[in-house]
């Protein structure tokens, strides 16, 4: 079991489409009840900068209720928010990984949640 | 960028079943219903007893790569929902009032037959119309059914006014080119991206009218866009409010509903003055180039920002930059049908991709057939139809397009009027699989309730108990989900297999009712052997001359068999049955200017009208209705009416109906951020929630559609309160252009006020004006070009 800290969630949100697919993957996979989550898109936007462009990201946040699936990662399998995820833009993974990545990625609107 | 997450590809075997722990993986494809119209790859879980209980995208497939979007996530809370029809019932009480006796197949077959018969002996089967859902895994079916089993030839989308869900585009795209077209992925090609030799990332891609990653419409998978935006492709993006899309767009173009014809027009007279055009393109393999050039003239960006209510300097760097990047692409969607020139608007935007030679090549506009040349859709079985019954189908008289066989289906709005006035014949029994009219499908919902009073027997098949088979049908049929049935899928590439893994009491799929009414009612056509959803599958591909069966397909072609895909097929003699180079239109080239539509008397070339009520074409009416109102905002959480039972995921983050709305122009009408609001035109009203929007014009708003709530009583006037937040209460019917395709259905007009306790007294809903009154529904039809019936009179110059 690994400690806290030692794994995570990398996810290039320039790309998230906000679809839901991660939440209700977690929700199901975990049998969770109305209300509970174990990961929750937050939303910023859609509104326009005073420079005219325009904001519009969601950024999904793993909750105190996400274990990095535990058990499928024993079985062998991802995450199923990282295996669902229909923009692809998630990674799991040791932290040291996954800063690697996004610095190798050199980019903006990048976020790592430890758990 | 990539991130390589690596699938743990051991864990999904290239097999169609595999055992994991207690549960057994089946790998198949998923259609709706419930679902889409998409066919994502999945892997279905079933325990000891055969019951779904859990499902994964498959990292297998070319197509959806692993993925899956929340609906097939939570597809076992919709698959085992108590809710669910279990049983065939026949109505006890009256129409509406929700009591239902319990009947065996056999009795419900028994009446069937016998109605069949009756009105086949009476009327003639042209007096038994079948109507379908959208996309929904029965095209085959509904067509081949009403050709073999009913000997009728009217089948349609059902009571979709002017047909506007693709067909506008669809016929278009066969008069013009002779075949259809679609944005390039790389998706008929199991090599995907760079892992394909010959396929080019776009430089450009132009999303018209369609929010992609919302909807993945027409078999086109919108995270695929993503998929671009990451390696590098920039975006053109022509819709009414900011979508996320939008929002990653180099162009938004934030467009008035219902002008996207002039958009186009005003991009293409960029284009063509500052010859922008690929000419040996044109030179080759076009006709009426000149024409074309003459009439964008009178589409001058000046002119049509003023129209389009947009930026005369984004239309036209974003046409400059559609035209100069290579490849460039375009996918369009719903809204290119939704206005009165439905056809008319797909026909310009065509024309951007033939002037500047993005057809067929690589990244470009590709032409595409329906998988292995197999006829799944609505010409299934139409060698079994009496030829003359064709040639009657509803709406042939008025329309060139139906009759000459642009898309083999009759006229939903000339079946709406023969069902009310019984001409040009009458209509005695529908047949409808999978449509929910009142719900979302139909316009003017409160006409087509009443109208329904005058078919003497409806027959709906069907998942849940919907208000329209609550308040009109007869007889009810439970079908079986994706997951149980046995079927082969054809939308474009690849051929696809969707694989039985379970039974829900005594649904049954849609082609065993088919077989099973076949060997009753028209035994002569059915051959023995044809029992069962698979043999009928067998039957079908031996018919097709293909060299591969339903179990070749599963076993060895892991369920989805993809055709060899090329490019510039017209260099190659591969669009013509002759061989010859070229296009399949009576000139050979990619025709700008139609020589069909030419001698079917319409104009030849593209145009714009006003939507037929508007700030402009109807000023006086613009003055009590200020705001445009557009419709059909696509939501994550449903597919149209679907997925709206209460227990669902789908409503527990998406509980209300939304519309949105600029905070100036709902403060202005006194209404709160979340407040529930009125929106109320000269055809009806209905009430959905404010969610204050700062990226939409304060003259438009954005509303949802597909609203009932299955949770309120089913008897009328309750049911399910299906009318109250129903924007096609506002939408007419039988408002159709000269091509009878396409009708103004996103480009209404509306005002708004606050919901208030004085008006949200029960008698003040709309469920109840409609049924239990004679509230909305305007009951007239309107067939010209000249602006409408619901014009104020005195308003026109
Ligand atoms: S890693 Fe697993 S538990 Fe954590 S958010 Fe993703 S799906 Fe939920
Ligand atoms: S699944 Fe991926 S794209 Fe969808 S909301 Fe989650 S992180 Fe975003
Ligand atoms: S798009 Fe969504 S609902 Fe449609 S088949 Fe794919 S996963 Fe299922």
């Amino acid at each position: 079991m690994a400690k806290p800290g030692e794994y995570g969630l990398f996810i290039d949100y320039e790309f998230c489409s906000g679809c839901h697919a991660c939440e209700v993957a977690c929700k199901k996979e975990h049998d969770m009840p109305k209300g509970d989550f174990g990961i929750k898109i937050l939303q910023d936007g859609p509104r326009k900068n005073s420079n005219g462009t325009y904001e519009y990201n969601y950024i999904p946040v793993p909750t105190s209720l996400c274990d990095l699936c535990a058990a499928r990662v024993a079985a062998g399998k991802l995450p199923t928010c990282v295996h669902h995820c229909q923009a692809k833009v998630m990674v799991y993974g040791p932290i040291e990984e996954l800063a690697e990545k996004a610095k190798k990625a050199g980019k903006k609107s990048i976020a790592i949640f430890t758990r | 960028m990539e991130y390589n997450n690596e699938y743990n590809m051991d864990l999904y075997p290239e097999k169609l079943h595999w055992q994991e722990g207690d549960l057994t993986a089946t790998r198949t494809t998923m259609w709706s219903g419930p679902g889409c119209h998409e066919g994502c790859q999945i892997i279905f879980y079933t325990d000891k007893d055969g019951k779904l209980v859990k499902t994964e995208g498959d990292p297998n497939s070319p197509f959806s790569q692993g993925r899956l979007c929340m609906r097939c996530l939570e597809l076992p809370e919709i698959v085992n929902n108590p809710a669910r029809l279990k049983y065939p019932m026949k109505r006890a009480g009256k129409r509406g009032e929700d009591k239902w006796e319990r009947i065996t197949w056999d009795e419900a077959y028994d009446i069937i037959e016998e109605k069949v018969r009756k009105f086949q002996k009476e009327s003639g089967p042209e007096s038994i119309v079948s109507m379908i859902g959208t996309g929904r895994n029965v095209s085959q079916v509904i067509a081949h059914n009403e050709y073999a089993n009913f000997g009728g030839a009217d089948l349609t989308l059902c009571f979709l006014s002017g047909d506007s869900c693709m067909l506008p585009r669809t016929a278009l795209c066969y008069v013009i080119m002779g075949n259809q077209w679609v944005a390039d992925m790389s998706q008929f090609r199991d090599k995907r991206f760079e892992e394909d030799p010959e396929w080019e990332l776009p430089e450009c891609i132009m999303i018209w009218g369609t929010n992609p990653v919302i909807n993945n419409s027409d078999a086109f998978l919108g995270h695929w866009i993503v998929e671009c935006m990451k390696r590098g492709s920039q975006l053109i993006t022509v819709d009414p409010q900011l979508t996320w899309i939008a929002s990653r767009s180099k162009y938004w173009i934030q467009i008035r509903p219902g002008t996207d014809a002039a958009l186009a027009l005003g991009m293409l007279n960029v284009i063509i003055n500052e010859d922008l055009v690929d000419h040996d393109f044109i030179d080759k393999w076009t006709y009426g180039y000149e024409a074309l050039s003459e009439r964008v003239q009178d589409y001058p960006p000046e002119k049509v920002a003023e129209i389009c209510w947009c930026d005369k300097d984004i239309i036209i760097e974003a046409a400059r930059f559609y035209a100069k990047a290579h490849p460039s692409t375009i996918q369009w969607g719903l809204a290119v049908d939704m206005s009165k020139i439905g056809t008319q608007t797909a026909h310009a935007i065509a024309c951007l991709a033939g002037v500047t030679g993005n057809i067929d090549n690589p990244g470009g506009n590709i032409l595409i057939d329906q998988a292995s040349g197999l006829e799944f859709g609505y010409n299934s079985g139409i060698e079994y139809v009496d030829p003359e019954k064709i040639a009657i189908r509803f709406g042939n008289d008025r329309y060139p397009l139906k009759k000459y066989g642009f898309t083999a289906s009759s006229q939903s709005d000339a079946i709406l009027e023969a069902i009310e006035t019984g001409e040009p014949r009458p209509v005695r029994m529908l047949w409808i699989q999978s449509s929910n009219p009142i719900t979302n499908m139909g316009q003017d919902a409160p006409r087509i309730y009443r109208a329904m009073e005058k078919v003497d027997f409806i027959c709906v098949v069907d998942l849940f108990k919907t208000p329209y088979i609550v308040a009109c049908a007869d007889l009810v049929l439970p079908c079986a989900m994706s997951n149980e049935r046995d079927c082969i899928r054809v939308w474009f590439d690849p051929l696809r297999t969707l694989t039985k893994c379970s039974t829900y009491y005594e649904a049954k799929e849609d082609e065993q009712i088919m077989i099973d009414l076949g060997h009753r009612l028209a035994p002569d056509k059915w051959p023995e052997w044809v029992k069962t959803s698979r043999d009928y599958m067998n039957w079908r591909l031996q018919g097709a001359n293909l060299p591969y069966s339903m179990e070749d397909l599963e076993e060895k072609y892991h369920g989805m068999l993809y055709n060899d895909f090329r490019y510039k097929k017209y260099e190659k003699g591969l669009l013509r049955p002759d061989g010859q180079m070229g296009f399949m239109t009576p000139t050979g080239r990619y025709e700008f200017y139609s020589t069909l539509f030419d001698s079917w008397g319409m104009d030849p070339l593209p145009y714009y009208l006003e939507p037929p009520t508007s700030p402009y074409n109807t000023p006086e009416l613009a003055k009590e209705y200020p705001l445009v109102l557009t419709t059909g905002k696509r939501s994550f959480e449903f597919f149209h009416s679907e997925w709206r039972q209460p227990d669902t995921t789908s409503r527990e983050l998406h509980p209300y109906p939304y519309f949105d709305i600029h905070p100036d122009t709902a403060k202005k009408y006194g209404i709160e951020n979340g407040q529930w609001a009125w929106i109320e035109n000269q055809m009806g009203k209905m009430r959905q929630i404010a969610r204050y929007c700062d990226v939409i014009d304060p003259r438009v708003i954005s509303t949802e559609h597909g609203w009932w709530f299955p949770e309120k009583e089913a008897a009328e006037p309750s049911l399910f309160g299906v009318f109250d937040c129903n924007p096609n209460n506002l939408i007419p019917m039988c408002e159709n252009g000269e091509s009878g395709y396409g009708a103004p259905i996103k480009c209404g007009l509306a005002k708004v006020y606050p919901c208030t306790p004085e008006n949200m007294t029960p008698e003040n809903q709309p469920t109840y004006q409609v049924t239990a009154g004679s509230g909305y529904s305007h009951g007239e039809s309107h067939k010209t070009d000249t602006p409408s019936f619901y014009d104020i009179p005195d308003s026109q110059e």
